[in-house]
């Protein structure tokens, strides 16, 4: 079982340490002060703030219309309503349909991919071969380069008919199981990489010291390494979970245009990003209602995400610090 | 260890411990081959469902409401604008801001928030950024639903992982070919140019052409933007509406007609050989740096 040391680190994880002289004062001779190096270096700055300025630009443009749009709708409607249908007279605006729309694709998609990734990344991690580990990683990561669009019409053209409609005879065309298991499938890779990357950061001691003890590998695995590992694997969940929510293409495609207050898996739905794209599709000129309202779910989508984008560093972070 | 001395001691059941273990390492190879699976059967569904449709009239016609006639060449041309303009606005802001974030920042507050930043701007969704270009792009700065506002769209939702790849390039290279530069008298500046940067070039170009194969791939944005879903004309400048290969695709997916889901998966085919090579000379490109690496 010899080890891959370069086994790839969760993508957030840049803060590496500056060059030595980057911090040393001393070594700047008056060459440094030259007009050219101080543009240079202003130019350079001026990258880097910009992705700082993307992020205000986004807070500011989505609160901004959403404020609009609160002058006109009243809050409280919005988060409790359980009726959607901006563009008819009267207009309901309870945007509860397409939030439990939502949440139903993120259930059904982890539902499928914590299963198959947490037990991928078991095996990738204990029992496979290196030769046999370093064709199937990749081939796994390809899901996760699948364009979304091709995801929607796997959906719509095979998962649907040949799976869900043969056990479910009572399944719409568009239907929330298909495009969940979409989603699922899409984000398997995520949850497998990260979890993978989890279990191979416990110490190796602790795996050793089970299989001396007698432990099966089976039992090394779910009761020493998977509870070691948990809050890495629980972090990689809450992401794939959270792409899911903001996941567009397939539920625009095999999901739906339907927003209905619903649980039931096998009618058609509509989500939050499935609202967004039906909108955006057809003309909505800036300061009509509509366009207001394409802001106001963007931003409610936004929050969801940023909480739990949130909650998965956090986990992460607190993770690290238990083996440093 | 208590906890582990009461849940293994008993050898007294050990070959059924033995046979739940070879039980669950048939599952977990099931799991991981099933997940393989799909991939062989998602491209067997699209192939056997778009492979005969393609042939070079379907690359060089206009969509058209009769399928048989119909082809991607707008939708074609839009992806090769987005991708070359997202590419010529990305990669320099990307490589500015990993350069100076790896070579010019130390490890002051500017730099952390930066860093916080980018790795918070990876996790937004592509469709919030949509709403972004609509916002500021196409509505306050005037650009409309232009193929100058899908690229800067585009660009700043690549812009994170450009930083991402760039800075782990810059970083590889070793702090001895900076030193050597400094000691002869270059400033900092001529350090980076003519020393780290030509050595980070490889991964830095790794790293761009992945992050553009992840926006070729991305409608929802676009959609939000304003490209058109239907374009019976070729794009003509950096003000023309556009449509790009994936939105030709969710567009003739979503038709009922069988006809057009076949020409969507031939389009699916044209995308996907299109993110195959790109990733092609991605790998390759990698490889070569790998053989010519000598620290």
């Amino acid at each position: 079982m010899a080890r891959d040391a370069t086994s790839s680190l969760p993508p957030q994880d840049v803060s590496g340490a500056a060059p030595s002289w980057a911090a040393g004062r001393s070594l700047r001779g008056a060459s440094e002060n030259r007009l050219g190096e101080r543009v240079i270096r202003g130019l350079l700055m001026f990258c880097g703030l910009l992705s700082v300025a993307t992020t205000f630009a986004i807070v500011a443009v989505l609160i901004g219309e959403t404020a609009r749009f609160f002058a006109e709708v009243s809050p409280i409607d919005f988060f409790t309503g359980t009726e959607w249908a901006p563009t008819f007279t009267p207009a309901k605006f309870g945007v509860l349909p397409l939030l439990v729309g939502t949440l139903q694709i993120a259930l059904i998609a982890i539902c499928i991919s914590i299963p198959i990734g947490l037990a991928s990344a078991i095996y990738l991690s204990m029992y496979a071969p290196e030769r046999v580990r370093s064709i199937l990683k990749p081939a796994l990561e390809v899901l996760a380069g699948i364009p979304t669009v091709v995801y929607g019409y796997f959906a719509l053209t095979f998962i649907t008919p040949n799976i869900v409609q043969r056990i479910f005879e009572d399944a719409r065309v568009f239907n929330a199981l298909s495009a969940g298991i979409a989603v699922g499938i899409m984000t398997i890779p995520m949850v497998s990489s990260l979890s993978e990357d989890a279990i191979q950061a416990v110490p190796r001691s602790l795996r050793d010291g089970a299989l001396a003890l007698g432990a099966t590998k089976f039992e090394v695995s779910t009761k020493v390494m998977v509870p070691a590992a948990l809050s890495g694997i629980m972090a990689s969940i809450i992401l794939a979970f959270s792409r899911a929510i903001g996941e567009t293409m397939i539920v625009a495609l095999a999901a739906g245009a339907t927003p209905k207050f619903t649980f039931n898996p096998l009618e058609s739905i509509q989500t939050m990003t499935g609202f967004i794209v039906q909108i955006s599709l057809g003309d909505t000129p800036r300061g009509t209602l509509e366009y207001k309202t394409l802001f106001a779910v963007g931003f409610t989508l936004f929050l969801l995400t940023l909480m739990m984008n949130t909650l998965s560093l956090w986990l992460t972070s607190k993770f690290r610090e238990e083996y440093e | 260890m208590s906890v582990v001395r009461t849940a293994f001691s008993n050898t007294g059941n050990l070959p059924r411990r033995k046979l739940v273990g070879r039980i669950f390492f048939g599952l977990f190879l099931t799991a991981t081959l099933l997940a393989i699976g799909v991939l062989f059967v998602l491209g067997w569904d699209i192939i056997s469902d778009g492979g005969s449709w393609l042939n070079r009239n379907f690359i060089q016609s206009f969509p058209s409401r009769r399928p048989e006639i119909a082809g991607i060449r707008p939708a074609l041309i839009g992806t090769i604008w987005i991708m070359l303009l997202t590419a010529a606005f990305a990669f320099p802001i990307g490589v500015g801001a990993a350069i100076y974030l790896e070579e010019y920042s130390g490890k002051g507050w500017i730099s952390r928030i930066i860093e916080l930043n980018i790795s918070n701007l990876a996790g937004v969704p592509s469709i919030v950024y949509g709403l972004l270009g609509l916002g500021v792009f196409v509505e306050v700065m005037r650009l409309g639903p232009s193929i100058l506002a899908g690229a800067l769209t585009m660009t700043l939702l690549i812009l994170p992982i450009v930083i991402i790849a760039s800075r782990e390039a810059i970083r590889a290279v070793p702090d001895s070919l900076r030193q050597a530069a400094l000691a002869l008298g270059g400033t900092r500046w001529e350090a980076t140019k003519s020393h780290v940067l030509p050595a980070a070039m490889p991964g830095i170009l790794t790293g761009t052409i992945l992050a553009l194969s992840r926006a070729i791939g991305e409608t929802a944005p676009l959609i939000v933007v304003g490209a058109v879903t239907y374009a019976n004309f070729s794009p003509s400048g950096l003000d023309s509406v556009f449509t790009v290969l994936p939105l030709q695709i969710f567009d003739w997916s979503s038709r009922p007609q069988d006809d057009f889901q076949r020409i969507a998966a031939a389009a699916i085919i044209v995308l996907l050989a299109l993110l195959m090579t790109m990733n092609l000379a991605a790998i390759l490109l990698r490889n070569r740096f790998r053989k010519n690496q000598n620290w």
